[in-house]
């Protein structure tokens, strides 16, 4: 859609089109339709020949005489089908926990589950040369204390000024699942896994999984109505949480 | 998967039901042959540098700017949407802002130039006022001699 403004103001553009029903409303002006998953417009991490094919697929369509232009991308995006590997994940009730109380037993799982987690963040960072993790502003060892500082019904220090608490709140959890991402994808075997791969696994076996699904019910039920809506629209993806719905 | 009839039904419903704006004109702008065009990345994805302030949904806080020279680690995403995958980007930001494979062509001579410039909004704003901005995004662009944009969606 942005493209009918810039061709306005005088631009020519060219765009990828991930929902091929949205763009055959909107009809811009030069548009490639592409079969990838949403977030993924260029289809394959680390495949750059595959990737330079869907750039000059949607740049080549600056030689069209006339348009609007909807081209279909011949190719899916190559998928390694590969299934994530469990964590170990180290989660024992039973040890030495004493009287703590539910909330404390998540909290002390997720921040070893963290820990373990930690060797593949390094190698991910390291193999990479990059993050993702830090818009926030949270450093990854304090994730786990913001976040349970909010499940035991306290207001944490905010590691930004600039922005609210709450939405403070949603990057952290953006963070979270990078530092999750990024460690898993960086496994033997786990190069290229799909989206779902990644989320099944997160959603289905972490506890940092369970601490997310915590905080969004705390988040709901905060008195602050920024708080509010992030419990209820911005950590957990609508399909996470219709399967939770129906499950009950 | 992003084919409608793949995704969830949570999903499915979502972009089945989002209204999208129809135009009672076609504006269509020409230009050079490819290899003399200079090109601008404008990315929906809420990208922006690290030390930028993250994307917020309050009114006017519709775009970022990101240097043409911008370092893989320096780019970070805060969309505020929880309802696309991330972790293409994790792994290879050319995923999301194909911003090697651009520089790629032009060094080949496919494209003319990359812009000194990109941008990027944030596609959860209301995209009709996401809209009122681009007349001021295409004067920037412009006067960086860009004459083609690569609009790229998450």
């Amino acid at each position: 859609m942005l493209g009918h403004f810039f061709e306005e103001a005088g631009l020519p553009t060219t765009q990828i089109s991930l929902i091929r029903r949205h763009t055959e409303i909107t009809k811009p002006p030069r548009a490639l339709w592409v079969s990838f998953e949403l977030g993924r417009p260029l289809g394959a991490p680390g495949d750059p020949a595959f990737q330079k094919r869907v750039l000059l697929a949607a740049l080549r369509l600056f030689e069209a005489a006339g348009g609007p232009v909807l081209e279909d991308f011949p190719e899916d995006a190559p998928d390694s089908g590969g299934e994530a590997t469990t964590l170990a994940c180290p989660v024992n009730f039973a040890q030495k926990q004493g009287d703590l109380t539910p909330t404390e037993k998540l909290c002390a799982a997720f921040k070893r589950e963290m820990v373990s987690m930690r060797p593949w963040y390094d190698i991910a960072m390291k193999k990479r040369g990059r993050t993702t993790v830090g818009a926030s502003g949270a450093d990854v060892e304090t994730i786990g204390d913001i976040l349970c500082s909010i499940l035991e019904g306290r207001v944490p220090d905010s590691p930004r000024q600039d922005i609210s608490l709450a939405h403070t709140v949603a990057i952290i959890a953006q963070d979270l699942m990078a530092y999750y991402g990024e460690g898993i994808t960086a496994q033997p075997g786990q190069e290229s896994p799909s989206s779902k791969v990644v989320a099944d696994w997160f959603w289905g076996g972490t506890v940092a999984a369970e601490l997310l699904l915590a905080v969004q019910d705390a988040c709901k039920r905060s008195e602050d109505l920024m708080m509010q809506i992030v419990g209820s629209a911005l950590i957990i993806p609508t399909s996470v949480a219709a399967a939770r719905h129906e499950r009950g | 998967m992003a084919r409608l009839e793949q995704m969830s039904a949570a999903d499915r419903k979502h972009h089945e039901e989002l209204e999208c704006p129809t135009f009672e004109t076609q504006p269509w702008e020409d230009g050079p042959p490819l290899n003399k065009r200079r090109v601008a990345i404008v990315s929906t994805a809420g990208l922006h540098p690290r030390d930028d302030r993250p994307f917020t949904l309050d009114p006017g806080d519709y775009y970022r700017v990101i240097p043409g020279d911008v370092e893989a680690n320096d780019l970070v995403m805060t969309h505020v949407s929880a309802n696309f995958d991330r972790t293409g980007f994790q792994q290879d930001w050319n995923v999301v802002f194909p911003i090697d494979r651009l520089r790629e062509l032009a060094e080949e001579g496919v494209v003319g130039s990359v812009a000194d410039f990109h941008y990027s909004f944030m596609g959860a704003h209301d995209p009709m006022t996401i809209a009122q901005e681009v007349p001021r995004v295409a004067e920037l662009l412009k006067k960086d001699g860009v004459n083609a944009v690569l609009l790229v969606p998450v």
